[in-house]
């Protein structure tokens, strides 16, 4: 087999665990390449049946609107249920307080709104489409990886994962992140969606923006961002590497506007797909932290 | 272009992360940023250059103790493959992780400090190896720029290695004489060992045949789930969701439903927006029977030809995995592919001292130890012998009042 079959076979085999294992699963879906490619992975999991899970997306109010049109498109086209938990309302409710100053970010308050999210509708699961090779701790992370009653992740008290044998029995309260794609890289996934033809937001390919300079990379220009007189705002040619919040994903120059293009500016690429994240930059151990406290 | 999944048995002593770094960094699988972070950190060698070893070092405490604690993958590729690495720690108090990091791997790559030769460790570390049945050894004797590059010190490794493991099933051994801190034999061919004339690390792993035999193994497919639509169109579609854990299934093919025994033949294999004439190991399929059976998650379907063992009394190897050790008292669940049935852990035949390879009468089993045991399961296992199909030989064991996976269970035969 080759292998990006090999890799899908894998995803497909997870997948159809996660229908065997839980009650509840959701498939988390932020609108950016890894969580389309999961909906194109379920499809082959599970069709002609429907999926045995929502869709559920955490939005920050700050998405991309391009994102947010191509998550409605792609809910519809393909009949499946979705669910949005709006980091707005956590805010309203007072669970979440909105960060101050010119780098405020909602990022880090998505983590209210999944764990509230997950206790509203009582989901088991949670299918994600990180990867290993994104960051440091999530290379030590398993493909079912539980999480306790407050979302937090133990390094220290993970289950040994053998052959292809999953282990998700939890207690109540407890609930696992699936991981389908854990063994994809970057490029396996822009391969994957090449041969696929998988259909992508259109921020993916370069176009004309406005963006402002900002700790050394290109930010959108949105009305999120604060931006002042001080602000180094200009229009450029550019695209994005991930789809986050719109104000800690970072976009890089670039004129590429068709996949082999982009294929072959990853492939020579010399930074790092989470590179253009802010929000792992704090300091060595940003994303550990982060996982431990129910980010992702 | 496929993939290879192996794995690096060593300690941080042996030079294991930097012999990983080495094969990241001679491949150009450092990316700009992860350089960067690497420059940035205090940790260089003795001679300032920048320590390959961080490549692999993932979460704090590993970080303040400058050891590996889990296993750790990480990615690159070549033209020729791409590579998954499973970095496992190499103390003993990290065997399980080393027993889960080899339970995915293809090949093992087991590192002796040319200074020392072959130690306690080597022989851990090589009958874990042959316990989780890797097909591929490769012996890299790393530090040979510590004893002169000699030839000698290599040869005499060499013939200790072989001669310990006589006393193992190990497959295919390939002995390469390495320095992964200066470079040497890893990506690029040394210039200061003449006298090696073998392949280099890197050729021989994206050249190694990883899927030879896979067609001959029995054909195994434990259904994971049954996709059955009932809307008007689709009113009679049954379809059995799962991957093909070994062999090859054809349509037309008689098989037989475990633990039922009940028999029918294939008239659809399906995937998504399309049919396969056939499926083979590793492929994620629907199939399609003939006779409207009664057949649910967990059940195992294979070629009627080949029948695995059904037992329900099964010897099997067990490496423990939990603090809390095995009690032959209480009940724990067993799963196998997709089926969880209870079992007792009815009697511990002997354990194994995996630093001597002696075999000691006990009866207690505690974190990390290996034995022999005999279990019985409330419902059938239809599984074949570890060693001669690893694919349908293997199970865990969780404890029902934590949840945890306690045992790794390389089931021997049915009793």
């Amino acid at each position: 087999m080759d292998y990006l079959d090999q890799l899908e076979a894998e995803a497909i085999a997870i997948l159809r665990e996660v229908a065997g294992q839980f009650e509840k699963p959701a498939l988390l879906f932020s609108g950016g390449k890894d969580s389309i490619t999961l909906v194109r992975l379920a499809e082959k999991a599970f069709r002609p049946g429907k999926f045995p899970f929502p869709l559920v997306h955490i939005d920050t109010g700050h998405n991309f609107p391009e994102t947010i049109s191509f998550r409605d498109q792609l809910a519809e086209s393909i009949g499946e249920k979705l669910i949005i938990g709006l980091v707005q309302d956590s805010i309203n409710n007072g669970t979440a307080v909105e960060q101050k100053g010119k780098n405020a970010s909602r990022n880090a308050l998505q983590t209210v709104t999944i764990l509230e999210t997950i206790e509203k509708y009582g989901f088991d699961a949670c299918i994600g489409g990180a990867r290993r090779d994104e960051e440091k701790a999530r290379a030590k992370e398993r493909i079912f990886s539980v999480r306790d009653e407050f979302g937090q992740w133990d390094p220290k008290r993970q289950r040994p994962e053998l052959w292809n044998t999953f282990n998700g029995k939890i207690h109540k309260g407890e609930n696992v992140r699936v991981f389908p794609i854990s063994n994809w890289t970057e490029l396996d996934v822009w391969n994957y969606i090449k041969r696929e033809k998988i259909a992508l937001p259109s921020i993916y390919f370069a176009h004309q923006r406005e963006v402002v300079f900002r700790n050394g990379q290109y930010m959108a220009a949105a009305d999120a961002l604060q931006i002042d007189e001080d602000d180094d705002v200009s229009t450029r040619m550019v695209r994005f590497r991930t789809v986050g919040d719109m104000t800690c994903t970072a976009a890089v120059e670039s004129e590429k506007t068709d996949i082999d293009d982009i294929i072959l500016e990853i492939s020579q690429s010399k930074i790092s797909e989470r590179g253009a994240r802010l929000d792992d930059k704090v300091s060595e151990a940003a994303m550990e932290d982060r996982k431990k406290g129910g980010y992702f | 272009m496929d993939i290879l999944k192996f794995l690096t048995a060593g300690s941080v002593d042996d030079g294991k992360s930097t012999l990983i770094g080495r094969l990241l960094y001679d491949t150009n699988s450092v990316l700009a940023d992860q350089m960067e972070a690497i420059k940035n950190s205090n940790r260089k060698n003795d001679d300032g250059t920048v320590d390959l070893a961080i490549l692999t070092d993932g979460l704090k405490a590993e970080r303040e103790q400058g050891i590996t604690i889990d296993v750790a993958y990480k990615y690159f590729q070549t033209d020729k493959r791409k590579f998954i690495i499973a970095d496992t720690p190499g103390h003993i108090q990290y065997t399980r992780n080393m027993v889960t990091g080899a339970s995915n791997a293809d090949l093992a790559i087991i590192l002796i400090d040319a200074r020392k030769g072959v130690i306690e460790q080597t022989i851990r570390h090589s009958y874990l190896v042959s316990l989780l049945a890797l097909k591929h050894v490769v012996v890299c004797v790393n530090k040979m720029d510590m004893v002169d590059f000699s030839q000698y010190v290599f040869e005499e490794i060499k013939v200790s290695y072989l001669k310990m493991a006589s006393q193992l099933k190990l497959n295919e051994i390939t002995f390469i004489p390495v320095s992964a801190l200066r470079g040497d034999n890893i990506v690029n061919t040394s210039l200061n060992m003449p006298w090696y004339t073998g392949k280099v690390l890197l050729e021989h792993l994206e050249t190694v045949e990883v899927a030879e035999n896979n067609q001959m193994l029995p054909a195994r497919f434990p259904v994971q789930w049954v996709i059955r639509p009932q809307t008007d169109e689709l009113h009679d579609y049954r379809g059995y969701a799962g991957r093909v854990a070994s062999g090859t299934f054809k349509v037309n093919d008689e098989v037989t439903v475990y633990p039922s025994g009940t028999k029918s033949q294939i008239t659809k294999i399906e995937v998504f927006g399309g049919e396969l004439s056939e499926a083979v190991q590793g492929a994620s399929v629907t199939i399609h029977l003939q006779d409207n059976l009664d057949i649910s998650r967990g059940d195992l379907l294979a070629l009627s030809k080949t029948a695995p063992t059904v037992a329900n009394r099964i010897e099997a190897d067990i490496c423990w995995m939990d603090t809390k050790p095995l009690d032959t008292s209480i009940m724990y669940l067993i799963q196998h592919h997709s089926k969880v049935t209870k079992c007792k852990i009815t009697d511990i035949l002997y354990k194994v001292n995996i630093n001597t390879l002696e075999k000691i009468n006990t009866h207690d089993l505690g974190l990390n130890d290996i034995g022999r045991v005999e279990i019985k399961t409330a419902d059938e296992l239809a599984f074949d012998p570890y060693e001669l199909n690893k694919n349908n030989g293997g199970a865990i064991i969780i404890d029902g009042r934590t949840n945890v996976t306690v045992g790794a269970l390389m089931l021997r035969a049915g009793v």
